[in-house]
């Protein structure tokens, strides 16, 4: 070992550190662009799972064409038009966490335990040509360990389901972590969100969902042994289809139809 | 050096294994060992960043002070953990999902600062290398082995391919709940150092 003085310890590790830290920075900043593109193709692929459109013998951007990102916002429910938001850039999660763009939500709003929530929100419209035929919405809520995000993607008629893809969460792999089986993502296809009374009927139940009407368009499996998980994709959609997520957004999209299928 | 490269190698497997023998790195062996996939990764980043940590504390080892060693030691453990993170979530996405907090918590496994401390302070930069990839081995071949039964036994599958066709997806394995959960792979690590101990008795700790 090195004969000590005082001044040693001092200067090794500084040269140590500076070292260190070159590194640390240079793979930190060199590899960003390479993980920002994998981050983007992975929603990308998710969205598209969850429109059904997912065929892996594809490029995701071929199949990503026909879909366009658009801005909404959350309270009135109306597209950003004027090119103050554009959702190429925006990035939603950051926008929560400032006041300009983003508020604290009170304990009663706050079903999926968000905190915050951003003002405004990225939706993707699955067009076939200029139709609409589903809906892309993002979604997230807390389960048992973790936020989970996923992507739900609506019908036209704005209450029937067409899939969804959860592409985030940290909850225990096996039990809460089931709601990444695709098994059990295929069974919320076909569900209903809303009632005839306007109200939300979609429910994970305990166990199997029941098969008689009307429940059946309603209810999806349990996830055996993930109680809280369940517990919390029900907030999070009871959230998400409720007054402060994407239900002015509906509102408004329904009050346009008439006057655009009037066109038809 | 009494020992030679080779048996360097193949004693951190089965004579010193780092988990069954010296009882370092468990916390990560119980939270990665749901499937084998992860397993396997997990243990290759542990190898490659033990072997190159090692190495580098052993080129440099005449120059570090006693008095900051174990610091130093940190520093460049935590350095090449953030470089392993950083590629993987550049080149392997999924993976790196999957491993998430994992990758960065290497740092905390106490094989890492065990071999710097223990081999690398007082040996050349080659064996270290070796005795850094030996140990990644050692611990690599107890994850895939508690891997192995809880990811057969606990969702009916190896590497994410169906073995035994489970009743959530039609077939008819009923999974065993308790081998999805992490406790579960402290009673398999205890089986094997069981095992171990047992065909070679010198392992076992004196009254």
């Amino acid at each position: 070992m090195a004969e000590e003085s005082i001044a040693k310890p001092f200067y090794t590790v500084l040269i140590l550190a500076f070292i260190c830290s070159a590194l640390v920075a240079g793979a930190a900043v060199g590899l960003r662009p390479q993980q920002d593109a994998n981050r983007d193709l992975d929603r990308k692929k998710h969205i598209l799972y969850a429109a059904g459109l997912y065929d892996k013998n594809r490029t995701v951007e071929e199949m990503f064409a026909p879909i366009e990102t658009e801005v909404v916002e959350l309270a009135t429910g109306k597209y950003v038009t004027d090119g103050t938001i554009r959702p190429e850039t925006y990035k939603q999660l950051k926008a929560a966490l400032s006041d300009e763009t983003g508020r604290q939500l009170s304990s009663a709003e706050d079903r999926a335990k968000l905190r915050r929530l951003e003002k405004y929100s990225l939706v993707y419209l699955v067009k076939d040509g200029a139709k609409v035929q589903q809906l892309v919405l993002p979604v997230r809520g807390k389960g048992l360990w973790s936020t989970m995000f996923a992507y739900v993607a609506l019908d036209g008629d704005l209450t029937t389901i067409r899939g969804i893809s959860f592409y985030e969460h940290g909850e225990t792999p096996g039990l809460g972590g089931e709601v990444e089986n695709a098994g059990w993502q295929d069974g919320w296809r076909g569900k209903r969100v809303y009632d005839d009374g306007g109200k939300i009927g979609l429910n994970i139940v305990k166990g199997k969902a029941a098969t008689e009407e009307p429940a059946k368009h309603f209810q999806i499996d349990g996830l055996s042994g993930a109680t809280i998980t369940t517990k919390g994709v029900n907030n999070l959609m009871e959230f998400w289809f409720g007054e402060h997520g994407f239900k002015p957004f509906f509102s408004a999209q329904k009050i346009v139809e008439p006057g655009s299928s009037g066109r038809g | 050096m009494a020992e030679t490269n080779l048996k360097l190698l193949t004693s951190s497997v089965f004579k010193r294994n780092p988990i069954a023998l010296l009882v370092l790195g468990i916390c990560s062996s119980l939270a990665v060992t749901g499937q084998m996939t992860t397993a396997l990764v997990m243990s290759i980043c542990v190898g490659l960043v033990t072997a190159f940590s090692s190495m580098t504390i052993s080129l440099v080892r005449h120059q570090i002070p006693s008095s900051v060693r174990i610091g130093l030691q940190i520093i460049v453990a935590a350095t090449l953990v953030i470089l392993v993170d950083q590629v993987l979530k550049a080149y392997y996405f999924s993976l790196s999902k999957q491993l998430s907090i994992y990758v960065g918590l290497i740092i905390t496994n106490c094989i890492l600062m065990g071999r710097a401390e223990g081999f690398a302070m007082s040996n050349p930069p080659l064996p270290s290398f070796i005795d850094g990839i030996a140990n990644g081995l050692g611990y690599g071949f107890i994850l895939m082995s508690v891997a192995f039964v809880r990811e057969l036994l606990g969702s009916g599958s190896l590497f994410g391919i169906e073995i035994l066709p489970l009743t959530t997806n039609g077939g008819w394995y009923l999974r065993n709940g308790l081998l999805v959960l992490p406790v579960c792979g402290f009673f398999l690590i205890a089986l094997i150092i069981w095992t171990l101990r047992t065909l070679d008795p010198r392992q076992q700790e004196k009254e």
